[in-house]
């Protein structure tokens, strides 16, 4: 059988969700970012919300998320996403409300914010990009990186002394009563976005049930910010990364 | 007549804002304001007309609250006192660029710093010259009874809408802790989903529907043609606010000889200060701007063509003299006579500084 | 027996050459093109079409979302 005559409309396997825009992402190649993107615009086409879903944008190299998602968007300041998804939730009950936020927002910054959403319960889906490395600016050290791991603010790998601890974000709000669901996932293999799908499916689900706060955090790449190709993030992603941080469900209430 | 009641400034404030049908508090607690959220979490109003009231964790995550809330096109207001307001300065600016509708109110302590839980007017340059990043404007009223406490929650919310731009009501400790008679207005319905979707569906971010692009919120624009472009959007509708949106009260001033200029508290002092002249036989009147932003310009303009001084009477180190002297433009000398740290200054004193710095001066 | 057989199309334009999809194929099928597309990067492409048995893992990998996959079920003969 020719090509052609498989490309046709009703052999369609996979497609590009509608609630997806067509711009192009400003992402650079193999960036993490788009791949929860879709994901999200996924889960949005498949519950049927897209005119119910409200999005918060952070500050980060996802700030622009705006562009790529059809829906409607609030552009937080840095690490504020969960105090506009607060005001939101609480103002238009009946809406999907839902964060957007990376490591350098979300666990830096924004600290007080997300622990204290979480901790009130609110009806709200966090998605928590953790690459362990401020992207937008350049490569800076975010409060997640790892020990030892080289980055423009941290050049001789982070010192404990010096800087801290990485912060375990996840393991921290699911300590939070508020929380229903929380987990942490990745999406470099095609088995890794099926579960995230899962897990970002399940937390939408729960806003319908007003269980409270879902938190996925998704252990991602940079590979301009680490040097390294997209491959070779994921490579070096699975066996620096996941020690620290690993995979798997940490709370379902 | 409406409702009678003996209020705090700041229960007047709570009190108001639920009857104009605001949808949405988010505070933090600070003196000396406190009462304001005290007041609606004791009033419940919830139940009554379904308005949310939210303690937030910190001043910076209310103003953001207030962000996420005037995105969807509610009507939502915070309050706090000097500190306070510093840290809300983030979302304000945020707001500004953003283009929402949104009511602060600042219950003035004196500064700098921690400084001093007592009253004071030294916030004026940080409320009527933006106080954040970027070139902005707020709306600024200062109320300077508990009448008007109750009141500026409709007046400025209305410009808010009116302008997509966020209004300050500037009191301070006085205004917020006396208690005076006040008569509050009926109630007023919240705006239903269909009012707000027919008032800010162009922007409000209600839910992307099919009969509409989908609407985004930001203030970010990274295109410098079009950040220039939106700040001369911002700047027009400044320039109209100017134009069009001035109030003041003015007394004794069609003989006056010399102009007493004060807002708020001070200028109740400066009420009685002008009688204490004129029984001296100075022809003193007073100038009360009631909108802060945009500033009465024009009419010290005119006042400075028939008057042979004024003096700026401000609980602070001199802030609206400067504004008085751009309007005056070297015309008459315009003094300052200020207390701050939280005194307040007697109509004796007034006088004096009057006699000293302008008749003698 | 059935036998699926698949289709990948990339939007080629789009593509930023990340390589995650060819990584992802479990046939060999993808590779990156020797050729350019107007950003500059080598674009993914079918290299081996025939091996293609349309899992959709390329799709579900690519973070830009320029992937289509198509799939029949083929009688064998």
């Amino acid at each position: 059988m020719e090509v052609k005559d498989i490309i046709k409309e009703e052999n369609l396997a996979y497609k590009k969700t509608k609630v997806l825009t067509d711009n192009e992402m400003h992402y650079c190649p193999g960036c993490t970012h788009g791949v929860v993107h879709k994901v999200i615009a996924e889960v949005i086409e498949e519950k049927d919300i897209q005119e119910n879903t409200i999005g918060i944008s952070p500050v980060g190299c996802s700030v622009l998320a705006y562009n790529y998602l059809h829906i409607d968007w609030q552009e937080a300041a840095h690490g504020r996403a969960p105090a506009l998804a607060t005001a939101t939730s609480r103002l238009m009950p009946d809406k999907y409300v839902f964060t957007y936020q990376g490591d350098g927002d979300l666990a830096s910054i924004g600290a007080a914010e997300i622990i204290h959403a979480c901790n009130r319960g609110e009806n709200i889906v966090v998605i928590f990009i953790n690459n362990g490395i401020y992207g937008m600016t350049g490569g800076q050290m975010a409060p997640t990186t790892l020990e030892g791991m080289p980055t423009s603010t941290s050049p001789y790998g982070r010192d404990i002394k010096l800087s801290g601890h990485p912060l375990k974000m996840t393991e921290l709000v699911a300590n939070l009563p508020g929380t229903t669901f929380v987990a942490r996932h990745s999406a470099e293999t095609a088995g890794a976005v099926r579960k995230l799908k899962k897990a970002i499916r399940k937390a939408f689900d729960n806003i319908d049930e007003k269980k409270g706060t879902s938190f996925i955090e998704v252990v991602s790449t940079c590979s301009s910010g680490w040097k390294l190709t997209p491959e070779a993030s994921n490579t070096w992603m699975k066996e620096n990364m996941f020690p620290f941080y690993p995979l798997g469900i940490i709370k379902d209430e | 007549m409406g409702e009678l009641r003996l209020m705090k400034g700041n229960e007047a404030i709570a009190e108001a804002a639920i009857r104009y049908g605001v949808d949405g508090y988010f505070g933090y607690p600070i003196t000396p304001q406190s009462e304001v959220i005290e007041t609606l979490m004791a009033r419940k109003p919830w139940e009554e007309t379904g308005m949310v009231v939210v303690q937030a964790e910190s001043e910076v995550a209310a103003a953001n609250m207030l962000y996420g809330g005037a995105a969807c096109g509610k009507k939502v207001m915070t309050s706090s006192s000097s500190p306070g307001v510093s840290l809300k300065l983030e979302a304000i600016s945020y707001i500004a660029g953003a283009e929402l509708p949104a009511l602060v109110v600042n219950v003035v302590r004196g500064g700098p710093g921690l400084g001093t839980i007592q009253p004071a007017q030294s916030d004026y340059f940080q409320a009527v010259k933006g106080g954040g990043h970027g070139d902005y404007h707020l709306i600024v009223f200062a109320p300077n009874s508990v009448q008007e406490m109750a009141d500026f929650v409709e007046d400025t919310y209305e410009l808010a809408i009116k302008y997509r731009n966020p209004a300050m009501i500037l009191s301070d400790g006085i205004i917020g802790q006396m208690m005076e008679k006040v008569e509050l207005k009926d109630f007023k319905p919240r705006f239903t989903d269909a009012e707000i979707k027919e008032k800010f569906g162009s922007w409000a971010t209600t839910g992307k529907t099919p009969d509409r692009e989908r609407n985004i919120v930001t203030s970010l624009e990274l295109q410098s043609e079009l950040q220039e472009k939106h700040n001369h959007k911002l700047q027009a509708k400044y320039q109209q606010m100017r134009e069009t949106e001035v109030r003041f009260e003015s007394t004794n001033t069609e003989d006056a000889e010399y102009l007493l200029v004060a807002y708020g508290s001070s200028s109740r002092i400066c009420r009685k200060a002008m009688e204490l002249a004129r029984d001296k036989g100075i022809k003193v009147g007073l100038l009360r701007p009631i909108t802060l932003f945009p500033f009465p310009t024009k009419q010290l303009a005119e006042l400075a063509n028939q008057v042979k001084g004024m003096l700026s009477v401000e609980m602070s180190a001199g802030q609206m003299v400067e504004d008085i002297r751009l309007a005056v433009n070297g015309k008459v000398p315009v003094e300052h006579f200020g207390r701050y740290g939280g005194i307040i200054h007697s109509p004796d004193e007034i006088v004096n500084a009057l006699e000293k710095q302008i008749i003698k001066g | 027996m059935a036998k699926v057989k698949g289709a990948v199309v990339v939007d080629i334009e789009k593509c930023k050459g990340c390589n995650l999809c060819v990584v992802e194929c479990p046939t060999d099928t993808l590779a990156l093109s020797p050729n350019v597309n107007g950003k500059g990067y080598n674009y993914a492409y079918m290299e081996s079409p025939d091996a293609c048995i349309g899992c959709s893992n390329c799709g579900l990998v690519c973070p830009d979302s320029v992937i289509t996959v198509y799939k029949v079920k083929l009688q064998q003969a």
